[in-house]
């Protein structure tokens, strides 16, 4: 039902149901919040949002009350734009002062607001927070004395991930939010997805920088320096230099990190081919021998840790591949290393991510040979931009090099992985192969693009009708994992990642991105798979090279441990 | 016993017979008749919104729903106040009786008592009472059942949506309004949510009809009202008096010779002082309700021996401690003030600080979420204005 | 299985597993173990469904819900205005006099823990205390001394 409303001496139109926020902003008006973002459910808070409404004695929170019809608003009255700036001022009140130490000086949410509401002394003073830092997690850091309660992370973690790691906790101004029995991160269920980094207005989530021990290292020339550069990094770290996303990025990056004073720079596509040439065929194998279906997809580390916490009979479904990071981790310091005549140990092996979680990741005992980790250093996209920085590289004018032989190219499956849904495209091209020995007739799988949560397609290969599930956004995997521990999912190949819409949305990438952004970003990795020639990882030259020659080069007792990895039920508080 | 200035009703307190008496009564009636009668009455929630319990029941009863509740609010958690216990202790059945009407009325089989767990000395006769009660309700065919559900030491839960929370097992954080109780209460279910001393009064207007509580008062102000009465008084205690005194009525009777000030409503009320007792009074109309949240009824007095500021950082520790801790202008703004009046006192604020306390509550007062955050105003304001050179030196 | 796990698992049966029963299940817990232990807050989240953060956020909402171990007697001194105003504080130190412990402690033999609380509804008969679940009022420090004698000669 629609009717109309009057705000600000002017008639504009509203739905019933909706609330104030939402009218507000479907008609242009701005309102400034904290607590309240669109996909989550909204508490009214932090009550920034305040309008006035007629007739109305208190004003009220627009985030999180309905409109009626008839309804006499006003969104900047003189009382409203006091009341905001007075809770602007109570949220400074006792927060530190140290916005010049900050990092996220210049995109804090908080600032942005005391700068909007012009805040311009300090008013109201009383007790600072001084709360300990908590360095405990692998991916994560709290730093609590920053937080200003909006609970966004409690919702993203418990509405959208469910996770439900953090939580309020104690009451009255003795309010904060904590994990399970107030412990560090590190005995948590935290997966590490990182989105609730994303949703901080503040720095009080941030992730546990490598920045520091990267650049030591960069002056350690006793090593080899070796980096490689996931898919999803190329669609988004040209927000932080006004760079259009896309294949020209790419090597833009690659000059920079050579620059940076890298030795080599390789492309995490390159085995994203090779996690799919592998997956494919344990896919084919299984369905010859109807063992552990449906095929659990393996490359998400948030979603392996979640499901080894969460759902440890599932384990036997995942695949036994590693992840392309790590699989690319794992062959620079064998195959690669042997190929140049350097010793494991001399190589200072660099995953630059979206993912978050990849830090946890390569801190597996998993992932470690000899004593010594596949992957030493992971940077987020955010990270890899300030290193960029710190070195004053001009990404617009540098000229772009090709990523080091011979992990330089890929298939465009091996960068579809980015979006969720991507991995399943791959996987089913080259089983098609694997099967058929004929290439798929076609490539591109629009019920695979959608952005839903929940996502299926058929296909048939050979005499068989392939079926496939992929969801992203944890909160939609518990009724799908019940399923599949019941028997009763009827499907051969499940894709899971964490993050909705997948990797491009990890928690390592830009804060602050709008869903246009988002959309944009997703798009750039879809459009570079419709304009390549080399659509499946089983055509990849560069990649049938190093299979042919692999066994060889790494010893053939090798070849199981540097591939595959091995998954073990966790126990956290849950 | 006071100077017995104000007449001393006997309604709440007063031995009738049993409830059958009055759930038979109503039986006879129809639930319009029943509604009428108690929107006739004039009673209004002695629990702190004032809201008339006749158009509660009303709205609730034409709410649509297979499942619907009625709660007794005992969560009495405001300083000053007591006659909740008074009442579960001498006449319980009172209140169960007016919750199965409710029931009755709404379409509710199942009540509840949500019992501070301060008061849990009382669980133990309370759950014999309702024992005896089951036993009428099913004598008369009256399909209802009442529980007990314990509190377990948050003032915050006697605000309605909060108790809802509580019992829904969360943390006791008050909700969005809209929606309200009648058509989203707990569970989510359409819910009738009355004070302890309401759900007595409705027991009188059944048993007696409208017109004996209706002549007591003043216009707006209908009926009696227990007050719970400490402090410096030579005389404390439970009083069921008619609304619409004089706070100076009120001293002459209750006062020790010397009051200087009266805490109408509780930490989350007013403080009058001396040279306002005149103009100031107990009831509906008017600025001052005597009745705030959450529950109803507490005058406190205070003779020249006291110190404002103390009286002041007391309250204000109490709303830093009881504050959900959910929205800013409750969480951080106790937290300022208290911190702000102590600067002041030790010198390391000027005076003129004061004001800009003073503007801060007016802000929290406007944007608070629930009544508890809103009424910390209340308190500040009366004092620091009245009391101001007793917040500086 | 050890016996706090046989008791959670025998208390959430007997309230029942869905989230509106999680309060009484806590208090049962914190009136059978005298506190609501790391451990017992897992198990119970276990048995309910329900997160361990979220049973730990719950009960520290509540100011009864004890997270650490506490005496076999828990003292509530009510600290609230009435109360403070009628010599609260030399009921405290009496108190703390009488049990040779500080405000927030608890006794060595683990009898007794000390604490304050907010407004008991005893304003009349100020200043009141509990100790466990009863209420004494209108206390002086001669009535302090003979109560906590009473008390610890109980067994």
């Amino acid at each position: 039902m629609e009717f109309s409303i009057e705000v600000n001496n002017r008639k504009i139109q509203a739905r019933k149901g909706d609330t104030i926020l939402e009218t507000l902003t479907q008609n242009g008006i701005k309102i400034p919040r904290l607590c309240s973002v669109k996909s989550l459910s909204p508490t009214g808070a932090c009550r920034i949002c305040v309008v006035e409404v007629e007739g109305m004695k208190n004003l009220v929170a627009s985030c999180s009350y309905p409109v009626s019809e008839g309804m006499v608003i006003h969104t900047h009255s003189p009382r409203v734009l006091k009341a905001r700036k007075v809770l602007v001022e109570l949220l400074l009140s006792n927060h530190p002062d140290d916005c010049l130490y900050c990092e996220r000086n210049g995109n804090c949410e908080l600032q942005d607001l005391s700068y909007e509401l012009n805040v311009r002394e300090r008013r109201i003073t009383g007790v600072k927070s001084k709360l300990k830092l908590d360095l405990s997690g692998p991916c994560i850091v709290r730093d609590s004395s920053k937080c200003i309660l909006c609970g966004r992370c409690v919702r993203v973690c418990d509405e959208i991930q469910s996770v439900s790691t953090f939580e309020f906790i104690n009451r009255g101004s003795k309010t904060r939010i904590g994990t399970s029995m107030n412990r560090d991160l590190n005995f948590s269920n935290c997966i590490g997805c990182g989105q609730c980094i994303l949703t901080c207005p503040t720095k009080a989530l941030h992730e546990q920088s490598s920045l520091d021990r990267l650049q030591t290292e960069l002056y350690n020339n006793k090593q080899q320096k070796v980096i490689q550069l996931d898919p999803a990094i190329m669609a988004s770290i040209g927000e932080e230099f006004g760079v259009k996303p896309g294949k020209e990025i790419e090597g833009k990056l690659v000059a920079s990190l050579r620059k940076i004073g890298f030795n080599y720079v390789f492309s995490t596509s390159f085995a994203a081919d090779m996690v799919l040439m592998e997956c494919a065929a344990e896919l084919k194998q299984r369905m010859e021998t109807k063992e552990n279906l449906p095929l659990i997809s393996s490359f998400c580390p948030a979603w392996v840790k979640y499901a080894e916490q969460f759902y440890p009979e599932l384990l036997p479904h995942l695949s036994k591949v590693k992840s392309p990071a790590l699989m690319l981790g794992s062959i620079t310091k064998s195959y690669f290393a042997n190929t140049i005549g350097v010793k494991q140990a001399d190589i200072l092996s660099v995953v630059a991510t979206p993912c978050l979680a990849r830090k946890f990741e390569s801190q597996r005992i998993e992932m470690t040979r000899n004593g010594i980790s596949d992957v030493d250093i992971v940077l987020t996209t955010r990270e890899l931009a300030h290193l960029i920085r710190i070195y004053g590289i001009d990404l617009q004018n540098i000229e772009p090099l090709l990523p080091d032989l011979p992990f330089r190219t890929s298939s465009s499956s091996g960068k579809l992985y980015a979006n969720a849904g991507g991995f399943t495209e791959g996987v089913l091209r080259t089983l098609y192969y694997q099967t058929t020995g004929k290439e798929i007739p076609t490539t591109k799988i629009g019920e695979l693009r959608s952005i839903s949560g929940i996502k299926e397609y058929e296909q048939k290969i050979g005499k068989e009708q392939v079926k496939v599930v992929v969801s992203n956004g944890l909160t939609n995997i518990n009724s799908l994992a019940k399923a599949i521990r019941e028997g009763k999912l009827d499907a051969h190949f499940v894709e899971i990642v964490a993050c909705q819409g997948g990797c491009v949305n990890g928690g390592g990438q830009p804060i602050g991105l709008s869903v246009k952004d988002k959309k944009m970003h997703a798009k750039s990795i879809y459009d570079i798979d419709d304009t390549e020639i080399m659509k499946a990882a089983h055509k990849n030259a560069l990649l049938k090279d190093v299979y042919d020659k692999f066994s060889e080069v790494v010893g053939k007792k090798n070849v199981d441990i540097l591939l595959y990895t091995r998954y073990t039920k966790r126990d956290v508080l849950r | 016993m006071g100077k017995n200035i104000l007449k001393r009703i006997d309604l709440i307190f007063k031995e009738e017979p049993d409830s059958k008496n009055v759930l038979k009564k109503t039986l006879s009636k129809s639930n319009d008749e029943l509604i009428n009668e108690l929107i006739a009455s004039g009673l209004k929630g002695r629990g702190g919104a004032g809201f008339p319990t006749g158009l509660k029941w009303k709205l609730t009863a034409e709410s649509k729903s297979t499942e619907k509740y009625v709660i007794c609010n005992a969560d009495e958690g405001e300083p000053g106040t007591f006659k909740d216990r008074e009442i579960l202790t001498q006449v319980p059945y009172k209140v169960l009786t007016g919750m199965a009407v409710c029931g009755r009325i709404i379409g509710a089989r199942k009540g509840f008592i949500y019992l501070r767990g301060e008061y849990k000395y009382l669980l133990k006769e309370l759950n014999a009472e309702i024992k005896k009660f089951h036993a009428i309700c099913d004598e008369l065919g009256l399909k209802f059942r009442v529980e007990v559900f314990m509190g377990f030491g948050a003032y915050i839960c006697g605000e309605e949506s909060a108790l809802f929370e509580s019992m829904e097992g969360k943390r006791g954080e008050p909700r969005n309004k809209p929606p309200y109780p009648s058509d989203f209460g707990y569970l989510g279910k359409p819910t009738v949510i009355n004070n302890v001393e309401t759900l007595a009064h409705t027991f009188t207007i059944f048993q007696h009809g409208t017109d004996k509580f209706r002549e007591l008062g003043v216009k707006d102000s209908h009926g009696s009202k227990l007050f719970s009465i400490s402090g410096d008084t030579p005389t404390p205690g439970i009083y069921e008096l008619e609304l619409g005194m004089t706070v100076e009525d009120f001293v002459n009777d209750f006062g020790d010779g010397d009051t200087k000030a009266v805490q109408v409503g509780g930490a989350s009320g007013f403080c009058v002082p001396r040279k306002k007792f005149r103009e100031t009074r107990i009831g509906y109309q008017g600025k001052l309700t005597g009745i705030s949240l959450p529950t109803g009824g507490s005058m406190m007095l205070f003779n020249s021996s006291r110190s404002m500021y103390n009286l002041l950082s007391n309250y204000l520790e109490f709303f830093t401690e009881e504050s959900c801790g959910q929205c800013t202008p409750c969480r951080v703004g106790t937290q300022q003030l208290i911190e702000g009046i102590r600067a002041v006192k030790r010198g390391e604020k000027p005076a003129s600080y004061l004001d800009k306390l003073l503007a801060l509550t007016e802000t929290m007062k406007a944007t608070a979420k629930c009544g508890l955050g809103q009424s910390v105003a209340n308190s500040f304001q009366s004092i620091v204005e009245n009391f101001r050179e007793e917040m500086i030196y | 299985m050890d016996a706090l796990q046989e008791k959670i698992k025998e208390v959430v049966a007997h309230h029942g597993r869905e989230r509106h029963n999680l309060l009484p299940v806590l208090q049962e817990v914190v009136e059978q173990e005298r506190y609501l232990s790391d451990y017992a807050m897992t198990l119970i989240a276990e048995e309910m469904g329900i997160s361990a953060a979220d049973v730990y956020g719950t009960a520290t909402f509540y100011s009864f819900m004890d997270t650490v171990p506490r005496g076999k007697y828990l003292i509530r001194v009510c600290k609230t205005i009435t109360c403070y105003m009628k010599g609260k504080n030399q009921i405290l130190m009496a108190l703390e006099e009488a049990l040779k412990i500080k405000l927030g402690e608890t006794t060595p033999d683990k009898k007794f823990t000390l604490m304050e609380t907010n407004c008991l509804g005893w304003c009349h008969k100020a200043p009141a205390m509990l100790i466990n679940d009863d209420v004494h009022a209108e206390l002086t420090v001669e009535k302090v001394h003979s109560l906590i004698k009473e008390y610890k000669e109980r067994p």
